[in-house]
């Protein structure tokens, strides 16, 4: 099914919201984003520490482009989705979308949310078991004001647009569906607000490999057919390389590497990124007998000082342990300017024996 | 039995194995004629999607299925020892001396309430008898095996104590007490992080090495696969339907379905071009077709597809496939042209 959408949709209520800042600003414009979770009390009296989940995380989503985000468990990755979402609160920084900042009064939000919508991983967990899929996708729509009527009639152009037959499946119940067909519901119902950005967290990470593929060919047509700018975030870097326009690499709450998708797969600035890249099990890789990496990434309660990966990182020498290298541009001339790392080894005068002489 | 029997005879011997699990509803038909052997020092991947039977077969190996649901037909030798006829007794003797399996998720498999010194000094005891000291001694070997550092203090540390990877060591180091034969590894890298993952299977790669064990290792996906196996098979609705080298099969892969999962795993070569996926979802185990489970899905099918399961055919000593036409017998279209037709159906 390639047919252009359903004419119903075009000349719904529900239109989405106009650019206001013009393509160049950025759609999404995270700046400091800090979340620190309070230590809670431990079971016999003694204390946790303070877990600072996302530490001063700043990036931009450009109009129309995929980010993809990669990082492994306790980098932070999903706690920064929910940050952007507006489902948790950040203890600092800021998030502005499309020129307009982002606030806590409810009007502001609502606007918002009508923009931003997100798709999870897990498919079934994410919908509610009583109400029907259409009842589903209906929702969103009915929650922003518009008749039921009118919203299940939205649902069903949405099925049709995720290559579900509305006749088939708009009255089926999420445990009726397959896996790969309750994301396709998700994607439908997070489409139906006709939102201008989708956080996409891990979205095919539970699907066979049969199915991932359809669903990221679906992605691409909706991102295509809907003008969508998407959020990627996943731990699996081959799907990262093939879906995004450019790259975030998070470790222990923070970026380490940022930089289009082309650049970083091709020769990655941070330690930390080659290394995780070069972790991808192949057949190439048969002959290996080292592991790129040892150890497990270090608990976000108690993160080593200096540079969060300088224990596990091959390059590592005193200089890491004390001080924490700022995200900058990477200085090889012949790159594009917008490739940043947070490393002492590409900063020019930073005390570390591979980095650059100081200009 | 004698060293000199385990070279000239397979380790593993499975012939026309059934696995169906019966409820008042319906019958699930999980494992449908499967074949294989394993040699001594051995790795097999049995490679499939959710549903395929992977870890059916695998879990068959050590009869862990519930025994009034279950009913298992066929032969499965493991080191001349008749699994599908062991008792209850002697099954308890057979696991974890004869052959061991790992898990997913170390979590569920350790037991929370016990340091890992104690689960593994405990199946040394249960199955040699030796004294505490001795079962204590060789423990510590066996964390220093898996590579868990500082190993003398971890014997005293409970599961929920370590990190994922050190967990995951722990339970290899659980299931290697007694020096199985065989080990059977069910998904055991793929809650794992990527730079944790590649350890863990260099480690299983090189402990098989050290101990000469023969491994079966389930997976569904490819890279790991590729990795760690000699030989792969793949599984579609609980039958083998192509069995290969490792190297010949990511390469050439000859039944429909294993050139479509190919075209549809994301690789660094994918960019740029849309992905060639699987049109359909894999069969209900309750009402198989009658005929290949795959030609609903097959752009290849023909009549005689549907009418009988193929028969396995080998292509070459080391390798056969459950196909009709299988790409090397094919006239000339190309497998990616074969798939591009999908589109978004679900």
């Amino acid at each position: 099914m390639t047919d252009p959408l359903p004419a119903p949709l075009a000349e719904s209520p529900l239109q989405p919201l106009p650019d206001v800042g013009g393509p160049a600003q950025a759609l999404l414009s995270v700046s400091g984003l800090t979340k620190t979770f309070a230590g809670r009390g431990k079971l016999f009296g003694g204390r946790a520490g303070a877990v600072q989940a996302v530490s001063a995380v700043s990036f931009d989503v450009r109009k129309g482009e995929t980010l993809g985000i990669v990082g492994e468990s306790g980098c932070g990755k999903s706690t920064a989705s929910k940050l952007i979402m507006g489902l948790l609160e950040p203890t600092a920084g800021e998030i502005v979308f499309d020129g307009e900042a982002l606030g806590r009064d409810a009007a502001g939000l609502r606007r918002y949310r009508r923009q931003v919508q997100m798709v999870f991983q897990d498919s079934f967990s994410s919908l509610n078991p009583r109400l029907t899929i259409e009842e589903s996708i209906a929702f969103p729509p009915m929650v922003h004001g518009m008749a039921r009527k009118a919203a299940i009639g939205i649902a069903r152009d949405m099925l049709a647009a995720v290559g579900l037959q509305p006749a088939q499946y708009a009255t089926r119940f999420p445990h009726e569906l397959s896996g790969g067909q309750r994301q396709r519901v998700n994607i439908a119902r997070a489409l139906a607000l006709r939102p201008r950005l989708v956080v996409l967290d891990e979205p095919v990470s539970a699907l066979d490999k049969s199915v991932e593929a359809q669903v990221l060919n679906l992605l691409m047509d909706l991102k295509a057919e809907f003008g969508l700018t998407y959020i990627f975030i996943s731990h699996d870097l081959n799907v990262v390389q093939y879906i995004s326009d450019r790259v975030l690499v998070m470790y222990l709450g923070r970026v380490v590497e940022l930089g289009a998708a082309e650049a970083i797969f091709a020769g990655a600035a941070h330690p930390y990124t080659s290394a995780l890249l070069a972790s991808r099990p192949s057949v190439a890789g048969r002959s290996r007998e080292a592991p790129p990496l040892v150890g497990d990434p270090p608990s976000p309660v108690n993160p080593p000082s200096g540079c969060a990966f300088h224990p596990r990182c091959v390059f590592s020498e005193a200089v890491c342990a004390t001080t924490r290298p700022a995200l900058l541009p990477v200085a090889v001339p012949d790159r594009q300017a917008e490739h940043l790392a947070a490393c002492l080894i590409n900063q020019p005068g930073s005390g570390h024996s591979r980095a650059p002489k100081a200009a | 039995m004698s060293a000199l029997q385990s070279q000239s005879q397979p380790l593993v011997k499975v012939r026309d194995l059934n696995v169906a699990f019966v409820s008042k509803e319906a019958t699930l038909h999980a494992v449908n004629g499967v074949d294989f052997d394993l040699a001594p020092k051995e790795t097999l991947c049995i490679l499939g999607e959710s549903g395929s039977g992977k870890s059916v077969t695998l879990r068959s190996l050590m009869r862990l299925h519930p025994p009034r649901r279950t009913r298992i037909t066929g032969t499965i030798q493991v080191d001349g020892t008749d699994i599908v006829a062991a008792s209850e007794r002697e099954l308890s003797s057979i696991r974890g001396r004869l052959v061991s399996m790992i898990f997913q998720e170390p979590m569920t498999a350790l037991d929370p309430v016990f340091t890992i010194g104690k689960q593994i000094t405990e199946t040394i005891r249960r199955h040699e008898g030796v004294s505490h000291q001795e079962a204590q001694r060789r423990a510590l070997d066996l964390l220093e095996l898996v590579q868990i550092p500082s190993a003398r203090q971890r014997l005293d540390a409970y599961p929920h104590e370590l990190s994922g990877g050190l967990r995951q060591r722990a339970m290899i180091a659980v299931a290697l007490s007694v020096r199985p034969k065989l080990l059977l590894a069910d998904e055991p890298t793929t809650a794992l992080d990527a730079t944790v993952q590649i350890q863990v299977l260099l480690l299983l790669k090189r402990i098989q090495a050290e101990l000469g064990m023969g491994v079966i290792f389930v997976t569904h996906d490819l890279g790991v696969a590729g990795e760690i196996a000699d030989r792969i098979a793949v599984m579609y609705a609980g039958r083998f339907i192509e069995e290969a080298p490792a190297e010949a099969l990511l390469e050439a892969p000859e039944h429909p379905y294993v050139e479509g999962l190919l075209g549809a795993t994301v690789t660094p070569a994918s960019r740029g071009r849309r992905l060639t996926a699987i049109p359909g979802s894999p069969p209900n185990l309750r009402t198989l077709p009658v005929g290949c489970a795959f030609a609903p899905r097959c752009t290849s099918a023909e009549p005689n597809c549907r009418a009988a399961v193929p028969d396995l055919r080998a292509l070459a000593p080391d390798r056969t496939v459950r196909c009709i036409h299988p790409a090397g017998l094919r006239p000339s279209m190309p497998p990616a042209m074969a798939f591009a037709a999908e589109e978004r159906a679900p």
